[in-house]
């Protein structure tokens, strides 16, 4: 059975979906969202997205990557196989600085990237959305916004009134096929 | 300001400059989408063929050299007593250091907000990937027995025996595999919403098909792109969060491609031997590293630009730009040359200028002046304007850049080593026709990499190519922006 999922609105111009977007937040939707070809500059501000935080996962990343560093080298080499070489200490924070710090970024790189696919809840492939024939040009030239149907105020009536004095040069509704 | 009375004051509002496109020609999206995509989507010219199967083999042959030299034994290299590093060692640097020009592309010149890195990061970054893959090869058939190279890596074993974290070799395995992965992880990021473009245009493409097999294809196609696409749908929320993670990676690839050439460099440095226990090495390799591999990008990108027809895409603007990096790079190249040698008189140590004296004027004086012709002499050329905007020529030189980081490499390596403290165990060292061949086959897996990259995968990154042009510019007219007050803007507009 297949029920309406969100309501589309396609536009021409990243003037116009910027425009759009900040008419879209001040009705008060909440669910809601931007589908563009790229990143158009300024859309953040536009949809009142604060500070992005994936940030926090290439922190802990490379915290664990540099902890990790050291604690192997110290383990390995002064600890469970202590053996002088070239008469320079067992364990030196020197010695051990480059494979700790190539580490930190090892994990800090896996954070940043892990974090952008948690944080944006992908992968995720069978969204409404792709089974739209209209929603192919969001990769190529078209905008597009959406807002949910469950949103609080959603309105079928009043929603497509909201996009159409936007000026979306086409509108409609997308189902989920279940 | 306070004007003298009775003066007229003329006010001019000062005229905008237009400031000249990424893009040339304010093609539509669809054109940039067109253009990319049809490389992954049409059929292969003839000369890609041509070029895979010619690739194909060398990197075949490449293969078949490292079998023989497995079930026979190093012997069968150059190697002998006093230079135990020979060509292996001086392939491997030469390889990594060619992947530099694609992390300080992709990651120093994003940092930088240099716009024009986008036409060129995503061929750039393939290159560090595959240059990468080459360079890896060498240390690990070098060290002797092949099938202990995993003793290289902290695995436990039955011996009870860790590696020793105390040697610049080992800091050079997590260095290289640091930078292989991050690296991938980089592209493979920047791929993401493009290859959700090719899956879509798959997906629209679907209904024209007729024949069944046809039909198989593009269902296969599109279930391989989709599942690395991840399912992009272009969400702002994502961009948002995707921007943000792809800061971060540059800016974790920034010290990370820094330190990687300077690991190498302590390779060489850390030891004792005369011209390579020097300060100086760290800083000088990054350098040379970044001039060798903006060589290799116009080597490939020239004719990729040319075959392709990508010249609206990958300007002669571009081709300057990297031409003036490699003045930067190699200019920095010849003064370190210059201050090696200097140090080597100043620092009073005989061995040391020995070494110096001996790499223009000894044995292997030709390998010295190939490298100061190639690396020296040739990039100042690009200090005139006709030099860096005549294709042909700059692809000439980017050959001979190639040429001469190669030699350095082999001055530093094999020049150093051949004569040390005592004469007693000085050498001449040559190499094998399996040396020599190995070398040249992998070159044939770098351009079978490659061939593949530009077959299957957008060779340019479309969004981002996208996102530089003033169509782009919510604020521009010709991105849709209405222009209220004034005169209109003249020319591409404001990036």
């Amino acid at each position: 059975m297949s029920q309406p999922h969100a309501i589309l609105a396609e536009y021409d111009t990243p003037a116009d979906i910027l425009a759009a977007a900040v008419k879209v937040r001040e009705a008060g939707y909440k669910k809601w969202d931007v589908h563009t070809p790229f990143p158009v500059h300024g859309m953040d501000d536009a949809m009142g997205l604060g500070n992005a935080q994936v940030g926090w996962f290439t922190f802990f990343g490379g915290l664990i990557g540099f902890v990790s560093g050291m604690l192997m080298i110290w383990f390995m080499n002064k600890f469970d196989y202590d053996i002088v070489v070239g008469g320079k200490p067992l364990f030196s924070g020197f010695a051990a600085f480059p494979v700790a710090y190539e580490l930190t970024i090892l994990l800090g790189a896996f954070g940043s990237l892990g974090g952008m696919f948690i944080m944006n809840r992908l992968p995720r492939h069978h969204h409404p959305l792709l089974a739209n024939e209209r929603f192919c040009a969001v990769t190529d030239d078209k905008f597009f916004v959406v807002i949910e149907c469950d949103d609080p105020i959603y309105n079928d009536q009043e929603t497509r009134v909201l996009l159409k004095s936007t000026g979306a040069n086409h509108i409609e509704i997308v189902e989920d096929a279940e | 300001m306070s004007e003298a009375a009775g003066q007229t004051v003329e006010t001019h509002t000062p005229e905008e400059l237009a400031r000249p496109t990424y893009v040339l020609n304010n093609h539509p999206f669809g054109w940039i989408t067109d253009k990319v995509s049809s490389i992954v989507e049409d059929k292969m010219p003839r000369w890609w063929n041509v070029a895979f199967g010619v690739s194909f083999l060398t990197m075949m042959m490449c293969f078949v050299m490292i079998g023989y030299l497995f079930t026979t034994g190093v012997g069968v290299w150059g190697l002998n007593h006093p230079v135990a590093w020979g060509w292996a060692i001086v392939n491997f640097v030469f390889w990594i250091g060619i992947g530099h020009a694609g992390t300080l592309i992709s990651a120093i010149l994003f940092l930088l907000r240099q716009k024009w890195r986008t036409s060129i990061n995503r061929t750039a970054e393939a290159m560090t990937i595959f240059a990468v893959i080459c360079a890896g090869i060498f240390p690990g058939i070098h060290v002797g027995r092949m099938w202990y190279a995993w003793w290289l890596l902290p695995i436990p074993n039955a011996n009870s025996v860790w590696p020793q974290f105390r040697s610049p070799l080992l800091w050079d395995v997590f260095a290289v595999s640091t930078y292989f992965t991050v690296s991938l992880l980089f592209w493979y990021m920047g791929l993401i919403p493009d290859l959700a473009t090719i899956r879509d245009r798959l997906r629209k493409n679907a209904g024209k098909l007729t024949t069944g097999s046809a039909k198989l294809i593009n269902r296969f196609k599109q279930f391989m792109y989709g599942l690395f696409a991840m399912g992009w749908t272009g969400s702002n929320r994502h961009w948002w969060n995707y921007e943000k993670a792809y800061l971060l990676l540059a800016g974790l690839s920034t010290p990370l491609v820094l330190s990687v050439h300077s690991i190498v460099s302590f390779d060489f440095a850390v030891s004792q031997v005369p011209g390579w226990h020097t300060t100086i090495f760290p800083p000088y390799f990054v350098a040379g590293a970044v001039f060798s591999g903006f060589g290799m990008v116009l080597t490939l990108m020239i004719p990729m630009r040319t075959l392709f027809k990508l010249e609206d895409i990958i300007t002669i603007r571009h081709l300057e730009y990297m031409c003036k990096v490699i003045i930067a790079t190699g200019s920095i190249v010849g003064y370190a040359y210059a201050m090696e040698f200097f140090i080597a008189w100043y620092g009073g140590n005989p061995y040391e200028l020995y070494a110096f004296k001996n790499r223009a004027a000894g044995p292997y004086w030709w390998a010295y002046w190939i490298m100061i012709s190639c690396n020296v002499i040739c990039p100042q050329l690009f200090w005139f304007k006709w030099c860096r905007t005549k294709v042909w020529f700059i692809f000439i030189i980017s050959i001979f850049i190639n040429i001469g980081m190669w030699f350095e490499r082999f001055v530093i390596v094999v020049v150093s080593l051949h004569r040390d403290f005592l004469s007693s165990s000085w050498g001449y060292y040559s190499p094998t026709q399996i040396d020599i061949l190995t070398f040249i086959g992998t070159f044939g897996l770098f351009m079978t990499l490659f061939l593949l990259f530009i077959r299957y995968l957008p060779a340019i990154a479309i969004f981002e190519v996208k996102a530089v042009t003033p169509q782009a510019n919510p604020h521009h007219e010709l991105g849709g922006a209405k222009t209220k007050n004034g005169p209109k803007k003249k020319g591409g507009g404001n990036q």
